[in-house]
């Protein structure tokens, strides 16, 4: 279903991808795994379409994302679902109205039809009751679940997910990471979560990559990941302090910078 | 219910903006009674305009009865074409004369009208002949200032005899 | 000494940078309303935002402004025994200059930062990227029908400012000062032109809406994407719209008082 070929992204000089190339099959949920700032974000974005690589090929369904012109482009994004980070549900907008807004946009249905067709994807959430509330009133869990439904309002064949897990309760957490799952199988589309919960992933994924100083660092089944002796992803998935990726940025000689070298020492 | 609360709000507003400019228009404007009207145009000229402007209103015993609507400058014989136009339910003798008159000393330049005696009326695009021009201060001041200064020579001499 | 012209230097790049900007984005906003007017519903919204929501600081200030008018200039025209053409000082200041201006800018700080606010705050909460990656283009479904409601409010709210500063001079000059009703009306209307007057004041109104407007949006969609910039960009579109509507507002005047003469 999407396929990243050799791919470099740099903002201005600094570079954030360097040479990625992943796979996700159809009807799949794969996570994209790594530390903050590593370019997860960065890749889903490329994905949709919003960044172009500046080396490389990102094929969706088979098309050149970095080809397609406006135009192409709206098109292939309307068979696309993206959950952001935060939600970004309109805040002027009912919850009923957020998860009707692309129904009212991209179809001429009848409203009494997208009535219907909006009370079930909220059913899907288990947030039908929140109908008539606003973004503002609802919890980050509720929030998230809500972008969810709106997220599959108009049944994506491909369903993005920014960082779904990011500051949920546990609770809240098993709650959006089951709906991912059950939401994918039913409509049988394929789902890319970026995330750096891996405990949560490896429930749910079928297959993962680990994203380190913007290369793939290790890819597997969960069951090999949990067995993996790769020394990054056993950092990661195991949550140890030090590692292939270091507690300390790279900075100069501890000692000498607080001038406690014996030549510093030794000019004063 | 929140929608047409909205609507109906919107739909105050943009209906009192609509009266807002009308009454500008109308009210303030006078676009209505002014423009509506029937309207003649005469033409006089003048050796000396001074200070008269475009708009600035024609009067005659005092009443408003037009206004300077276009001024040229005729290149052949040099003088100041003024086209007036007047309100229909005025109509004025052949030998009406104008003026270029100023009222008090510092207000604002006007055309004044004074009838005449002939028979027939002005027509539309018809010529006003007799014409006076507008006093020019600075002129007069300096033929004033001009006969002192001439009597002071002619004295000068005599008191010195 | 080189340190100041290399500031003035990056000021000035920075400020043609944003013109140009500002510039495209017009032009790309100007492409994209044919929604704004298709599903009119939007800008009706939105005009309930920006014109609605001021009437109400527009209408008192010009109440306001027209007694005080009224008042400073009876005062100096007491002096000629000209009193009773304070209504021609009053409809005229108002329909020529304060009206299209002041009410302007009242306009750019109540709802010009209103609007770039919530632009600005839909681009920090990610709103407008969600938008986009639904296929749905924000220029079109978020700033255009902004935009639109700013130009068709401006017009009508400067309207309704003149309208009710002549009638605080009526209040002034014929409830409190006791000038005849008649002559204050008869004057004005012998004053006041239709077209150099009134229809100057319109057409300045809409040039200032369109950038008010324009500047709104703009800012908005340019704001840092924090709740920092976007106070920033607030400030910056109440400045920025305040100078432009004077700039233009001297630019007019001279075009329009040359037509005149």
């Amino acid at each position: 279903m999407v396929e990243i070929d050799n791919v470099d992204f740099a903002y201005g000089k600094r570079a954030i991808l360097k040479g990625i190339s992943l796979n996700v099959p159809k009807g799949k949920v794969v996570a994209i795994m790594g530390g903050s700032g590593c370019g997860k974000t960065t890749l889903l974005r490329l994905i949709g379409g919003q960044l172009i690589a500046s080396k490389g090929r990102v094929l969706v369904g088979g098309q050149d994302v970095g080809t397609l012109d406006a135009e192409a482009m709206y098109a292939m994004r309307r068979k696309m679902g993206m959950l952001f980070q935060f939600g970004a549900l309109f805040t002027d907008m009912s919850v009923f109205d957020n998860v009707a807004f692309q129904l009212r946009e991209h179809t001429d249905l009848p409203e009494e039809m997208i009535r219907d067709l909006v009370l079930m994807k909220l059913d899907a959430v288990g947030l039908r009751g929140t109908a008539k509330l606003f973004p503002a009133e609802l919890s980050g869990g509720m929030a998230r679940r809500v972008a969810l439904a709106r997220a599959v309002a108009l049944d994506p064949m491909l369903i993005m997910y920014d960082e779904p897990f990011a500051g949920l309760d546990p609770i809240s957490l098993a709650v959006v990471g089951q709906t991912i799952r059950r939401l994918n199988d039913a409509l049988g589309a394929t789902s890319i979560l970026v995330t750096h919960d891996v405990v949560e992933s490896l429930q749910i994924v079928d297959y993962l990559y680990f994203v380190s100083g913007g290369k793939i660092v290790g890819h597997g089944t969960p069951d090999e990941i949990r067995n993996s002796e790769e020394p990054f992803i056993r950092q990661f998935v195991r949550a140890e302090l030090d590692g292939p990726t270091p507690f300390h940025y790279p900075a100069g000689d501890y000692a000498n910078e607080l001038g406690l070298s014996p030549a510093a020492l030794r000019a004063k | 219910m929140e929608r047409k609360n909205i609507d109906l709000m919107v739909g105050i507003f943009l209906l009192m903006g609509v009266i807002a400019l009308l009454v500008l228009a109308l009210r303030v404007g006078n676009l209505g009674s002014e423009r509506v009207a029937e309207i003649y145009s005469v033409e006089a000229r003048f050796e000396n305009i001074g200070g008269l402007k475009q708009k600035a209103p024609v009067k005659s015993a005092g009443v408003l009865v037009g206004r300077v609507t276009d001024i040229r400058f005729d290149n052949q014989k040099f003088q100041a074409a003024v086209t007036l136009t007047l309100d229909k339910r005025y109509s004025f003798p052949k030998d009406t004369s104008a003026s270029i008159l100023t009222s008090g000393l510092l207000g604002e330049v006007y055309i004044g009208l004074e009838a005449g005696g002939d028979d027939k009326n002005l027509q539309n695009n018809d010529k006003i002949t007799l014409t006076q021009s507008a006093v020019v201060l600075e002129r007069l001041i300096g033929q004033f200032m001009f006969s002192k200064a001439a009597e002071g020579t002619n004295d000068k001499p005599a008191e010195k005899k | 000494m080189i340190k100041a012209l290399r500031s003035l230097g990056s000021r000035g790049i920075d400020t043609i940078w944003r013109g140009g900007a500002m510039a495209r984005f017009f032009w790309m906003v100007l492409m994209s309303s044919g929604i704004s007017f298709r599903r009119f519903r939007l800008t009706i919204r939105e005009i309930y935002f920006a014109g609605v929501m001021s009437l109400v600081i527009i209408m008192v200030s010009g109440l306001f402004v027209g007694m005080v008018l009224g008042l400073q200039g009876f005062e100096t025209l007491q002096k000629y025994g000209a009193q009773e053409t304070m209504g021609v000082l009053v409809a005229l200041s108002l329909v020529r200059e304060l009206g299209p201006v002041v009410s302007a800018l009242l306009f750019a700080s109540r709802a010009g930062s209103a609007i770039t606010a919530e632009i600005g705050l839909m681009k920090a909460t990610e709103q407008l990227k969600a938008m986009d990656m639904m296929a749905i283009d924000p220029i079109a479904r978020v700033v255009a029908p902004r935009f639109w409601a700013g130009v068709i409010s401006m017009p009508l709210l400067a309207a309704l400012f003149s309208a009710m500063g002549i009638f605080g001079g009526y209040i002034v000059g014929v409830a409190l000062i006791d000038i005849d009703p008649g002559v204050f009306w008869s004057n004005m209307q012998a004053a006041v032109d239709f077209r150099y007057d009134v229809l100057n004041g319109f057409v300045k109104s809409f040039v200032f809406g369109v950038a008010v407007s324009i500047i709104a949006t703009f800012e908005g969609f340019d704001a840092d994407p924090t709740a920092e910039g976007v106070s920033r960009a607030t400030t910056r579109t109440v400045v920025t719209a305040a100078l432009t509507v004077l700039l233009l507002d001297l630019i007019l005047t001279a075009f329009m008082l040359r037509g005149i003469h």
